[in-house]
């Protein structure tokens, strides 16, 4: 009564030659994904310290005679565009990322404020670099400036805050809040007390994507922020705060230049990068770090 | 027992998830052209049971199986078995009624186009062939170019049948086919097992004793991974020889 | 005063325990509550306000010179030389679009192929080493991109120029600064958007579909890719759309291997982008070439409004069809 005819035999392997194909072709792209990122790092890493010294890492670049190659000064830019820019946007996105889950009532608002959040998303960095180059200098008669570059990367970090912190807001349990409510608590305290703290990893992931995305932007930067890269010497505390109306270039603009110039500069665009790889570096693991705090918190 | 032939034997199943041992020395066969039903309280083992007779617990890491499988004299876990094979020969309904996100036809048609049959007319006939015997056909026929998600809950999970009986199978397993489904639904389906049997074995987990007592021609019970009791349905219901059995058949437990 | 209203949840039995409900909100803490309010819905509207600002501040300064130039000569025009003050930047729309469509062709196979060997087949020691990698891809500025594009990419393409045109005298050699690097670049550039969206979509097909396909004996790879990306496919086009919108904004990646020349498209020949356009020339420009400037500006923003247009419609049908599916 068996039939084992060799159709139905278990045995029988069928070769799908579209199978092979298609399994091969997957294993294919994610090798080359992963050795084109190797080979990335890897020759960032041995181009970038032909160039690198201790006095690149603590002298400026001079943009005339170009006789300096360093990045002091560009570290230092970028420092201070990624303090303004988390000191103004940060208050901004939680806030407006609270609005919409506290707040708003599901309506047409909270629709059109999530519709302009996913286009503000989705605007290109030169965009948003020829914008603040006019509405800055229109609104508030900044020239290229550090508080300019820094203005208009807030807004485009803007999303980022507002989305994770969306995110993270939507996570807390809906018995905290109940819990707090159900003792009279006002909306603002129960914020304050109960939604803001269990959510303050959430918040914390928010910064660290948007300084990724500082460090490493340069088309919004290059029309605002402009391309200086001299040290300003702190004489006085108000050195410190006036510096912000400066031009000041970032590490990303430097690079742009030294690898613009070319020839034997082309070295010192390497060191920035490495310069810049490892702050990526770091700003991923430290990403990495508040996300596995915030899985084991959750367990 | 009568003259009847074994479609599916099992010797001596043992069957583990990592340290879990879920299933202990299970001695069974499955007859040919009849229903057998597997009934017990949940986690008893009886869903694990029917996974791993067309080996869909391979799916599961750490999942570790030892013991004969015999289809047909076969075995299910040889070397060299191609489970796309074997599960051509298995088919599969599920609890949660599943059909793919596609029309009507296209989920009916997706196993003899993926088993390389690709003249329009053959499936045309085969897609209507099928939705017929899971008696669907006439609920459907209007608009089978539709999603199948448009469908209700029964008659998605009779076009799941349909989808299972298009590949013509020979045994089809059925994992508490109805535990998601109304009681219109529930009966619809229970009417097809009866008219399915003269061409497919089934084998079927139920929560549902009426079911199995209406239903099946064989009946087993588990409990906490072992097999109990295994007999023809009315002997277990009637005639439990098992203290257990009839414990749990009467509702004292489960 | 409509929020406490609201947390009274019970309705009030008695009218006076009502009011004793809302006397509670005056004084300081009330005033702190209706403050918060207001602060929290002028940060929401914020962004509102931005998006307005940017439309209307892009209109002004860029529309000014469409019109002095005039919109066909502006958008059809296929000559683009400054100091002539000829303003045609149909090169720049037409490398645009070239550039990414090639871009499209090279990083959706790619990221999708990566995409299904995360979802669905690496085993997770592979999956910590492939994962790590994209998250990386991701994160490394556009410039460095250009710079490695200038570095290794624009050499490679000039052995291949050299290859393809050794007998042709006709062709002007771009030295490998052309679409086929920038190309390239833009490819790689778009890659880990591709990947994160696409493996998310198919991390989210439910497994039900893929137990039904293999309890009706198909293979895995045929599972994948006739069940599992079929309905993961709303997923997987937001993430090709957003790739598109990646790559016709991107700057800074391609400024170093395009060639900058504004010449219509072809592989290999040196050409301008509307985004490199801006970058290159926007330091030294004044007056009518700076406005002309702002008008590609504004192209390039009309371009990526429709492309928001298409994401957002993608995302609501998808929803709507799980909303349908759940039913």
């Amino acid at each position: 009564m068996t039939k084992n005819d060799t159709q139905n035999s278990l045995c029988k392997k069928h070769i799908r030659i579209s199978d092979i194909i298609l399994k091969a072709l997957i294993f294919l792209c994610s090798a080359v994904v992963v050795a084109m990122t190797l080979g990335m790092i890897i020759y960032i890493a041995v181009k970038g310290m032909e160039g690198m010294s201790w006095t690149f890492l603590s002298t400026p670049a001079f943009s005339y005679p170009y006789e300096n190659y360093g990045v002091l000064g560009n570290i230092i830019n970028t420092l201070y565009l990624v303090v303004i820019t988390l000191l103004v946007a940060t208050p901004i996105g939680v806030g407006a990322a609270i609005y919409l889950t506290e707040y708003a009532k599901q309506g047409r608002l909270t629709k059109i404020i999530e519709f302009t959040t996913e286009t503000l998303s989705g605007i290109p960095s030169i965009i948003y670099g020829l914008f603040g180059s006019v509405f800055f200098y229109n609104i508030f008669k900044l020239n290229y400036s550090i508080l300019a570059g820094a203005l208009t990367l807030s807004i485009m970090v803007l999303p980022t805050i507002i989305r994770t912190t969306q995110e993270a807001i939507k996570t807390v349990p809906l018995g905290y809040r109940e819990g707090a409510i159900g003792l009279g608590a006002p909306k603002w305290h129960m914020i304050r007390t109960v939604v803001l703290p269990s959510c303050i990893d959430g918040i914390l992931t928010s910064v660290i994507l948007s300084i990724g995305r500082i460090v490493g932007e340069s088309a919004a930067l290059i029309f605002t922020a402009g391309i200086a890269s001299e040290l300003t010497s702190f004489d006085s505390i108000a050195d410190v705060f006036t510096k912000v109306l400066n031009q000041g270039g970032s590490l990303t603009v430097q690079l742009y230049q030294y690898a613009q110039r070319g020839g034997s500069e082309m070295k010192y665009a390497f060191s920035t990068a490495l310069v810049l790889l490892v702050t990526v570096l770091i700003i991923n693991i430290c990403a990495k770090l508040v996300a596995y705090r915030v899985r084991k918190k959750r367990s | 027992m009568e003259n009847e032939n074994v479609k599916i034997s099992t010797k001596n199943v043992n069957l583990y998830y990592g340290e879990n041992h879920a299933l202990k020395d299970i001695n069974l066969d499955i007859k040919t052209n009849r229903i057998t039903a597997f009934i017990g309280p949940s986690g008893c083992g009886k869903s694990t049971y029917l996974k791993s007779l067309n080996r869909m617990n391979d799916l599961v890491p750490g999942c570790r199986i030892t013991g004969s499988f015999l289809l047909d004299g076969e075995d299910i876990y040889a070397d060299g078995v191609d489970t796309n094979v074997l599960r051509r020969r298995i088919g599969m309904v599920f609890q949660k009624p599943n059909p793919f996100p596609m029309s009507i036809y296209d989920n009916v048609a997706y196993g003899p186009r993926v088993h390389g049959i690709k003249s329009k007319a053959k499936l045309d006939r085969i897609v209507e062939e099928s939705l017929i015997g899971a008696a669907v056909f006439d609920e459907v026929k209007d608009r089978l170019h539709k999603s199948a998600l448009s469908l209700s809950g029964g008659q998605q999970q009779r076009v799941c049948i349909a989808r299972a009986i298009a590949v013509q199978p020979e045994v089809i397993l059925m994992d508490e086919p109805t535990s998601a489904l109304d009681p219109v639904s529930t009966l619809k389906i229970e009417e097809l097992m009866n008219t399915i049997k003269d061409k497919y074995t089934v084998a079927i987990v139920t929560h549902n004793m009426q079911q199995a007592a209406r239903i099946s021609d064989y009946t087993a019970f588990f409990l906490v991974g072992e097999m109990v009791e295994y007999g023809k349905t009315d002997d277990i219901f009637s005639r439990p020889k098992d203290k257990r059995t009839e414990d749990y058949i009467t509702g004292r437990f489960g | 005063m409509e929020k406490a209203s609201e947390y009274a949840a019970t309705p009030a039995v008695k009218p006076k325990a009502a009011s004793s409900i809302r006397s509670r909100r005056s004084g300081l803490t009330g005033i702190a509550e209706r403050a918060m309010k207001y602060l929290f819905t002028l940060c929401g509207v914020t962004a509102v306000a931005c998006v307005l600002m940017i439309t209307i501040y892009m209109i002004i300064s860029g529309a000014p010179a469409i019109g002095k130039i005039g919109i066909l000569d502006f958008l059809f025009g296929d000559t683009w030389y400054a100091k002539n003050e000829q303003f045609g930047i149909l090169p720049m729309i037409l490398t645009s679009i070239f550039g990414t469509l090639g871009a499209i062709l090279i990083g959706v196979p790619v990221g999708l192929f990566t995409a299904i060997f995360l979802a669905e087949l690496a085993p997770k020691a592979l999956k910590n080493i492939v994962k790590p990698a994209v998250e990386l891809l991701a994160g490394i500025p556009s410039v460095i991109y250009g710079l490695l594009g200038a570095m290794l990419i624009k050499p490679l393409m000039y052995d291949l120029e050299e290859m393809i045109f050794a007998n042709d005298p006709t062709h002007k050699f771009t030295g490998g600064a052309n679409l086929a690097s920038a190309i390239i670049v833009l490819a790689i550039m778009i890659l880990p958007t591709i990947i994160n969206i696409s493996e998310n979509a198919i991390s989210a097909v439910p497994n039900e579909y893929r137990e039904a396909s293999y309890g009706l004996g198909s293979t895995k790879i045929q599972t994948i890719f006739k069940v599992v990306i079929p309905a993961a496919k709303s997923g997987i086009a937001s993430g090709v759309v957003l790739g598109v919108g990646r790559a016709i904004g991107e700057a800074m990646a391609i400024i170093l291997v395009a060639g900058n020349s504004a010449n219509m498209p072809s592989l290999f020949s040196s050409v301008k982008f509307l985004t490199t356009g801006v970058v290159a020339e926007f330091a030294y420009s004044s007056g009518l070439h700076r406005e002309a400037l702002f008008g590609i500006g504004l192209v390039l923003f009309v371009f990526i409004m429709i492309i928001n247009l298409v994401l957002n419609g993608i995302l609501k049908s998808g929803k709507k069809k799980e909303a349908k599916a759940k039913k």
